[in-house]
């Protein structure tokens, strides 16, 4: 039993790093899941910062930019909350950034409300995040901004009635019911809707229901990772393809991985997205250059461009405000900034602090041998229409 | 227990006497995160919140025999019922914290019926299935927890309206350590009564206690009660002090990470439990903070080296240690 | 009707898919009776030992599956040499810990050496879409995978019911003592019989990443649907394996089909009932 007590002196004497801070360096504290089922989204947003720091130096205003990572391993809002504590009490950092998922955001959110820390939301979706502390700035998307936007777009394309498939869980759930509500509002009819578990899917007896049903058109979404090579193929299975019922998805759905495993039958599929790795611009091209030179030809995706663009909102604020780095001074700084990213241009909403952009509506083609998602219209300026 | 017992009152009195080496470490955990560890208080708070409800599991696992992989279910609906509580209007932290354990332990006994009939695997495999059962529930109620999302809108109030809840963590590591003394009081008075005497015989030889007389399914059940409302307590108390609460605190990782922490402090002895849960969850915590993409190496390392070198828990082995010193 | 064949089909191969995955578990602690939660991490060993020698040395995805069996076979009977024949004897919690330990760095080590990217694996052409019986279409990979389950049950039920290892090991796991006395070495048969099952293991593993993908957490991924099989089947029974992982897969996919509301909820009522009525699984010996 005495040996409890020095135990816990000796557990307790490992924290004895210190948390000086030096006046001439800005810290910025990332909370991400880096590691356990999210670890890889949250290594290519991670990626992001760090092209940003490689292209655009670690130095602003002439201090040094600190990045102090911590991990959240997963969906852990208690331990992220934890952490976020942590950044500002033990670190000392200015701001807090990441925010890979919405329940662990919305606890970063509260702390950056009591502790009047800016914070960036660089890939968290859910709208509402934005409104739990008057310091945060997004610059990801929003999935009702997406989607209302592009339900509106199949509604005026002339599509009467689609099946929806989600994934039966928030993100999911948020993204069918904005899709729906403005392909309703538009005058189309939903004829059936399916939500399929998040762990561990079959999707074959889902795609045999809508094979059953044979709609006009099919609205699928799912996350990124394994699960759009997995719809994909059930469809190629079923005999689904674009030839005999019009497929709509958000972006994720025709990933290149995805894309592969469909083969020839993805040819024709639409999705929305708000970053399109193959939108031609010369900035684009750079980016996405510079990214597989750092990441043994990997490309880049939607977290890597969240997080580009937030280390940019984050520069650029800190430019802007000077030697001012708290929560009110850059909040101020970063509300209406407008700036042109790889995936065009975008700003900060002066009102929501939300991000407001191009979305893209992209089709699968073949582009030299390959099925590619071209683009093939684009809505300017699209906000999230629920705030 | 080799030496004769000729009367067991007195034993009984020897093993609920309170050694000074216990108050030492009492008021170390108490003092040590508030003076010398200030920034640390948050953590401090989790680890206190972690160690009930690994306390809660050694009450099963440890006296009671009943080994379940499943038991953040109870986490969570004591999580869930104070934040909903919470969020409905009602955030006063005590009466919040008894209304979740309460909960999660009216739970605990519905269930405890099912858990007292099987065993082996399949016991193992009915609490786990159990655990995803009610994430899914969960889920699927999202009107009422908010789903994936996690549960937004909690508010605790002042702690006897007074100390204000902030992200320092001065109020909460003070709440909850609270708790987790009174929690221990309790676990240790209930495995040193009779009560907790034929848990452990139960246990051993529960052919034995059925011969005896010894009513064994209703024994097990009230352990399994008391057990699921003190987790409650603990999912309560983590949910009041951090404002938040999502599905992962009912979930099958939650489960698995805190049996893990109390085999790693040694199980059937309530010191093991909450030594468990320091050395993991600070491990964790300067691990992922050195490494944050590969630390789960480190732990996975720790825990092997443990079961191969202290088979019994790091306490176990502490003890044994000591025994050998003494012995020189 | 065809519609109805058709996800019975792709249930049964779902099944299949979950037998594939848990055949080495229903050896190692089935037979051998080791709570072995690091049967996860050698499926996952087998997976990048075929996405390996795809990438890098650009073999088809057919010729890998022999060496995802036996390189995975090797690396685990060196970890029991070393490691795992220490902890037989331990209680079933240090079992516990000990192999979650395993999993916890093996994934480590796979994120370091692998990186964090779901990996897939290009399939020969005549494993790609599907194959039409009269009205109903049938995926080719599925049926594949249909196969080579019959042909791994027939070779572990054979194995051990007619051979002469398959009765050492049968002995050597009903009494250690009295298969010791007999002059037999049951150090070597257990290392023997854990490689086989491990092997099997990173057969499965191999041949699912076309269905479930592969990353460093798939060891955890996969490790409650194979508990499942093995709880179900009953410890001790390959064949109940089979019958459980056949039943598990129709009952679910045919329930999404039928109820798609309670699609996650399925899998765990099934198996939550099923044990409690009967607790040693559908074949349970013990």
């Amino acid at each position: 039993m005495k040996f409890m007590l020095t135990a816990l002196l000796g557990a307790a004497a490992v924290f004895a790093a210190g948390t000086a801070q030096a006046a001439d360096t800005i810290k910025i504290g990332i909370v991400n899941a880096y590691s356990g089922q999210f670890a890889d989204p949250a290594a290519q947003l991670d990626n992001g910062i760090k092209l940003y720091m490689q292209i655009h130096g670690d130095t602003v205003n002439g201090k040094k930019i600190v990045i102090i990572r911590k991990d959240v391993g997963g969906i852990k809002p208690p331990l992220a909350k934890q952490l976020a504590a942590e950044l500002v009490t033990r670190d000392g950092v200015d701001i807090l950034a990441g925010n890979l998922l919405t329940p662990n955001a919305l606890a970063v959110a509260a702390v950056s409300a009591d502790a009047e820390k800016f914070m960036v939301i660089m890939n968290a979706s859910t709208s509402f995040i934005t409104t739990k502390s008057p310091y945060v700035a997004r610059t990801s998307v929003t999935s009702a901004q997406l989607n209302s936007a592009f339900g509106t777009w199949v509604a005026n394309k002339g599509v009467k009635e689609v099946y929806t498939m989600v994934t039966d869980y928030a993100p999911g759930k948020g993204s069918g019911k904005a899709f729906e509500g403005a392909f309703v509002a538009g005058g189309g009819k939903v004829v059936g809707s399916d939500a399929t578990p998040v762990v561990n899917p079959d999707f074959s007896p889902f795609v045999q229901r809508i094979a059953d049903a044979k709609p006009e058109a099919l609205y699928v979404w799912v996350p990124g990772g394994t699960q759009p090579p997995a719809v994909g193929k059930a469809l190629a299975e079923r005999g689904i393809s674009p030839k005999n019922t019009k497929i709509y998805g958000q972006g994720e759905l025709t990933d290149d991985a995805a894309l592969e495993a469909m083969g020839d039958v993805s040819l024709g599929i639409i999705t929305a997205y708000h970053y399109n790795i193959h939108r031609d611009t010369k900035m684009n091209n750079e980016f996405v250059k510079a990214y597989r030179d750092a990441n043994n030809g990997r490309d880049p995706d939607i977290y890597t461009i969240g997080a580009y663009d937030g280390m940019h909102l984050i520069y650029e604020a800190l430019k802007k405000a000077g030697d001012d780095t708290s929560g009110k001074a850059l909040i101020a700084a970063a509300k209406g900034m407008e700036w042109e990213s790889p995936r065009g241009m975008m700003s900060i909403d002066p009102e929501t602090r939300d991000v407001v952009q191009t979305i893209y509506i992209r089709e699968v083609q073949m582009v030299d041998g390959k099925p590619t998602n071209v683009i093939i219209d684009q809505i300017d300026n699209a906000k999230d229409p629920t705030h | 227990m080799q030496q004769q017992i000729t009367d067991p009152q007195k034993w009984m009195r020897q093993k609920t006497r309170i050694s000074p080496i216990e108050i030492a470490f009492w008021l170390s955990v108490l003092a040590v995160p508030y003076i010398f560890f200030p920034n640390y208080l948050a953590l401090a708070n989790q680890i206190a919140a972690t160690a009930i409800f690994c306390i809660s599991l050694d009450l099963i696992i440890g006296y009671a025999g009943i080994i379940s992989l499943g038991h953040a279910a109870f986490f969570g609906l004591g999580a869930y019922a104070a934040g909903i509580l919470s969020q409905k209007g009602w955030g006063e932290p005590i009466t919040g914290a008894l209304f979740g354990a309460i909960f999660a332990g009216f739970g605990g006994w519905i269930v405890s019926f099912m858990i007292v009939r099987v065993q082996h695997l399949a016991l193992l495999m009915i609490t786990l299935g159990l655990g995803f059962l009610l994430v899914e529930l969960a889920n699927t109620l999202d009107w009422l927890t908010g789903g994936s999302d996690g549960l937004v809108g909690i508010d605790t109030w002042n702690l006897f309206g007074v100390f204000k809840f902030t992200f320092w963590g001065h109020t909460a590591y003070g709440y909850t350590l609270g708790a987790t003394f009174l929690v221990f009081l309790l676990a240790r008075r209930l495995v040193n009564s009779p009560f907790g005497l034929a848990l452990e015989t139960i246990r051993e030889n529960p052919q034995r206690t059925t011969a005896l007389g010894v009513p064994n399914r209703a024994r097990l059940q009230k352990v399994f009660t008391i057990s699921a409302a003190i987790a409650g307590l603990a999912g309560a108390i983590l949910t009041q002090t951090t404002e938040t609460v999502s599905l992962d605190s009912l979930g099958f990782q939650h489960s698995a990470d805190i049996a893990v922490m109390l085999i790693l402090g040694g199980t059937g002895r309530l010191y093991g439990a909450i030594l468990g849960t320091i050395i993991f969850m600070v491990a964790r915590d300067q691990l992922s903070g050195m490494n944050p993409q590969y630390w789960y190496f480190w732990i996975g390392l720790l825990l092997m080296i443990v079961v191969l070198f202290m088979p019994r828990g790091i306490l176990g082995g502490l003890e044994k240690l000591m025994e050998k010193v003494r012995g020189l | 009707m065809s519609q109805i064949l058709a996800v019975l089909f792709d249930g049964f191969a779902y099944g299949m898919l979950l037998f594939l995955l848990s055949v080495g578990l229903s050896v190692t602690l089935g037979l051998m009776n080791f709570i072995n939660l690091a049967h996860g991490a050698f499926a996952m060993i087998g997976g990048y030992v075929t996405y390996s020698l795809v990438a890098f040395a650009g073999w088809p995805f057919l010729a890998t599956l022999p060496f995802a069996f036996l390189v995975t076979a090797i690396i685990a009977a060196g970890f029991e040499v070393l490691l795992f024949r220490r902890i037989y004897q331990s209680g079933e919690l240090n079992q516990v810990l000990f192999t979650i330990g395993f999993v916890f760095s093996a994934s480590a080590i796979a994120a370091y050496m692998f990186g964090t990217v779901h990996h897939s694996v290009p399939m020969p052409s005549f494993l790609t879409g599907y194959v039409e019986l009269g009205t109903i279409k049938l995926p080719s990979y599925r049926i594949f995978l249909a196969a080579i389950a019959l042909v791994v049950t027939v070779f572990v039920v054979g194995g051990l019911e007619y051979t002469r290892f398959g009765a050492m090991v049968r002995a050597a796991v009903d009494n250690q003592k009295v298969a010791r006395g007999l002059g037999l070495n049951v150090g070597k048969i257990f290392a023997l019989t854990f490689a086989i099952g491990s092997g099997l293991a990173g057969l499965g593993g191999a041949l699912s990443i076309e269905i479930l993908s592969l990353d460093p957490s798939f060891g955890f991924h996969i490790l409650v649907l194979v508990l499942i099989v093995v709880a179900v089947g009953g410890l001790g029974s390959i064949w109940g394996s089979f019958v459980a992982a056949a039943c598990l897969g129709i009952f679910d996919v045919m329930g999404k089909y039928l109820f798609p509301e309670l699609g996650s909820f399925l899998i765990y009522l099934f198996m939550v009932v099923l044990l409690f009525y009967k607790p040693l699984g559908l074949f349970g010996k013990r």
